[in-house]
């Protein structure tokens, strides 16, 4: 118990960087992953195609084949970077905003029908009915998986440890090593700092799920 | 394809979209010809570098790291599947004394990185690398087959319950004989999804040293020399995605068979595993 | 056809020839070396640990399988290198053939873990001897002593002592001690990796200063890439006495060892299981360090 307290400055150290590097993955997946999900039931042939196969691969890729091209491959082709965190922020939120399309199209799809033709009815473009009629319907019930993809994120970004940036379960690994007596408290200090970000996610979809079904 | 979210485009939209097409075609095929090229100035393309997939023994190593990722795999599916439905009967108990305390270890296990419980695993309990990331696997992904197997239950119409219990059942015999059943058909599609999940996640035993695909094929290039790292890792990498593919497919025609049999079709999920509200 | 066919052989030929090169890079595969002669029917006192190994025919000996020189897989899925070679001498005095070895991957977080509940007999495994470790496990040897330094590229000379890369990237695994020693010693920011040789990328590419670990392993990677990089300095900021880990109060199996250590310096079977692996990039042959007869 002793060790977490005496180590307490490297795990907020970690903390805190586990805590960017969902932020910004997460921002950065939710714009890009709405306009996957968009570009997925465009007119546009080129975008559907583009959009199909980007998910379909991403989804099927393990993170850390992610993280090697971003991290290992990337630099090869001339696109280098000082701060390790970018590396794993582009494959974080590459490999999350194909999981984020998903929820999102299939809220759209969640939609009833008569809403989209309604909106045509009375003259709305594709661009309007999506971002006017649909997409905001769509996020009262894509908001619960969408949390729950939210908590897969922070979880994931752990990855990042084995990939150059000293995140929360990097400085883990570090303590448990320094302190080979005291493995299984090093560990629950990081389970502890863990949950302090993923439980009030968990918390939140809950209650947005709670909201979502009564107003239906 | 016409689609309710836009009328039928006419000629002049389709020749605008065709342009846009073909432009977007160049330019995502030019960086990848960049890309390659690129890669090729460095060598990597060499046929030299790619030789080694001439040697047996690279391809027995390459096996033997497909066999420990799929036995990982198998393993820790047929553990987790029955244990979130034990998980799950447990979470929608009436009985709240056992009710909350599921939800309490639930939310735990779904907050905890796979990494590090099967560090855990490997360290509080000395157990073999194999052994802790069938346990990693297996916590995790029982806690999600819980949560999918509940949505499935929860999205029953309520007559399916009440008729059951009308007839004499007991709730929990219901829900054996009745809502299960028709929970997992209505879900398969999510419950294979989060297999592909579970696959991909053996590829994080690296972090307790186990001998699955990617660490295998690195092991190998950090013995044959660093200039065969990038071949052995495309080719592994190209593996990987093949196998998840398959799994996918696996799931997307289950989809479409369940929903030709299964009573009121399957559920849309979205395939992280996770239920959408209902 | 014929213009494919000898695509075909000139491509086999580049394979072996590759493969050949790599080999004698890495220093040691099973081919390379000739397993030591096993000693016929060695009698121990009964009940001791050498009686049990011995009567029983078969040892289970920890090493790492990622560590180049020491203890790496190679293709055949047997590992090669200083401290394999060291467990077959062991084993071979026991009257344990090589064959009859069975090599448990152990990582520097679980070694202690592994001894104590028996899952492997001892552990050669670039095993630092410390105070710490001494509490729950015993050290036989040590049998070398490597010491920290660091890897730069070949045209950095602004990096030449550890003092140097205050406030730089300095690559190095995570949860290992040369990264904890590098930071809290020498104020370095830790860019951590799964493995060293996940370190050589990014030195590559200059977005680390330096990797940082036991130089033996760093002078593997020098030999590999001459051209490409380079140690800082020829001297060590730290010593890392390697030594082998045996179940804790096993006072009679320890003194046994370190008995046997002493004899393969005086036959030559310690400097030729050195020339057989590490020996093979580095040049400079150890001498065995004064053994530890706590």
């Amino acid at each position: 118990m002793d060790v977490i307290i005496e180590n307490l400055p490297q795990y907020w150290d970690g903390f805190l960087r586990t805590l960017f590097l969902s932020l910004v993955s997460g921002i950065i997946a939710l714009i890009f992953g709405t306009v996957l999900a968009a570009a997925r039931v465009s007119p546009v042939a080129a975008l559907r195609g583009f959009s199909m196969v980007y998910v379909e691969i991403v989804r099927n890729t393990p993170l850390t084949i992610a993280f090697f091209f971003a991290a290992v491959v990337l630099p090869r082709l001339g696109v280098t970077f000082q701060q390790f965190e970018v590396a794993a922020i582009i494959a974080l939120s590459a490999y999350t905003a194909a999981f984020i399309a998903e929820a999102v199209r299939s809220g759209v799809n969640s939609v009833p029908v008569g809403q989209a033709e309604a909106a045509r009815s009375i003259g709305m473009k594709f661009s309007q009915v999506l971002s006017l009629i649909i997409l905001p319907q769509a996020l009262r019930t894509v908001i619960p998986p969408l949390i729950n993809i939210l908590i897969a994120l922070v979880k994931n970004s752990s990855v990042a440890g084995a990939f150059y940036v000293l995140e929360l379960f990097g400085q883990g690994k570090q303590l448990a090593n320094a302190n080979g007596d005291a493995v299984m408290w090093v560990l629950v200090g990081v389970a502890f700092f863990y949950l302090l970000i993923t439980i009030p996610l968990g918390y939140l979809a809950s209650v947005v799920e709670r909201k979502v079904a009564i107003a239906r | 394809m016409s689609s309710v979210l836009y009328d039928v485009p006419g000629p002049k939209a389709r020749r605008v979209s065709l342009i846009g097409s073909i432009i977007g075609v160049i330019v995502i095929g030019g960086l990848l010809v960049l890309a390659v090229m690129t890669l090729a100035q460095q060598g990597i393309f060499d046929p030299k570098r790619w030789a080694v997939f001439q040697l047996p023994e690279v391809w027995a190593l390459i096996a033997a790291g497909i066999g420990a990722t799929l036995a990982a795999a198998a393993v820790a599916a047929v553990i987790a599947f029955p244990l979130g439905l034990l998980l799950c009967l447990l979470r929608i108990s009436d009985n709240a004394w056992v009710r909350v305390p599921t939800r309490v270890v639930l939310e735990f296990l779904r907050g905890m990185p796979v990494v590090l419980m099967m560090l855990f695993v490997l360290l509080v309990f000395a157990t073999s690398s194999f052994v802790a990331v069938v346990a990693g696997l297996v916590l995790y992904n029982s806690a999600i087959f819980a949560e999918i197997i509940r949505a499935g239950v929860q999205s029953l119409p309520k007559g399916q319950r009440e008729a059951g219990l009308a007839i004499g059942l007991t709730s929990f015999q219901s829900r054996l004989t009745i809502e299960l059943p028709q929970a997992i058909r209505r879900m398969l599609p999510s419950l294979v999804a989060q297999l592909v999940v579970l696959l991909k996640d053996t590829s994080l035993g690296y972090i307790v040293a186990y001998g699955e695909l990617l660490r295998a094929v690195q092991v190998m290039a950090d013995f044959l020399g660093p200039q065969y790292l990038f071949p052995v890792f495309f080719v592994a990498a190209a593996i990987y995605i093949a196998i998840d593919l398959a799994v996918s497919r696996l799931a997307i025609w289950l989809e479409r068979r369940g929903s030709k049999r299964a009573a009121g079709g399957v559920a849309h999920v979205p395939v992280a595993g996770i239920p959408a509200a209902k | 056809m014929k213009a494919f066919l000898t695509r075909r052989k000139s491509l086999l030929v580049a394979a072996s020839a590759a493969l050949a090169l790599s080999l004698s890079a890495c220093g040691g595969s099973s081919s390379t070396t000739t397993n030591p002669p096993v000693a016929e029917k060695p009698s121990f006192a009964a009940d001791s640990t050498m009686a049990k190994l011995s009567s029983a025919g078969k040892i289970t000996i920890g090493t790492k399988f990622d560590q180049p020189l020491f203890g790496q897989k190679g293709l055949d899925g047997k590992p090669v290198g200083f401290d394999v070679e060291m467990g077959k001498l062991i084993a071979a005095k026991l009257g344990i053939p090589a064959d009859k070895i069975e090599w448990v991957e152990t990582v520097s977080a679980n070694r202690e873990q592994f001894i104590k509940q028996g899952k492997v007999d001892m552990i050669v495994a670039t095993y630092t001897i410390n105070d710490k470790r001494k509490a729950e496990v015993d050290f036989a040897g040590p049998y070398y002593e490597a010491g920290q330094a660091l890897m730069v590229n070949k045209d950095n000379n602004s990096i030449t002592k550890p003092e140097d890369v205050k406030g730089k990237n300095v690559c190095s695994v995570t949860g290992s001690t040369p990264a904890s020693t590098i930071v809290e010693k020498y104020g370095a920011v830790l860019v951590p990796a799964a493995t060293y040789s996940a370190c050589l990328e990014p030195l590559r590419n200059k977005q680390v200063e330096a990797i940082t670990t036991d130089n033996v392993i760093l002078a593997g990677f020098v030999a590999k890439e001459p051209d490409a990089f380079k140690l800082a300095s020829d001297q060590t900021f730290t010593k890392e006495p390697y030594g082998i880990g045996l179940k804790k109060d096993d006072t009679a199996f320890r003194m046994w060892i370190n008995d046997q250590l002493e004899a393969f310096d005086k036959d030559g079977s310690y400097k030729k299981a050195w020339e057989d692996t590490a020996g093979t990039v580095i040049k400079t042959a150890p001498a065995l360090p004064t053994i530890d007869r706590y």
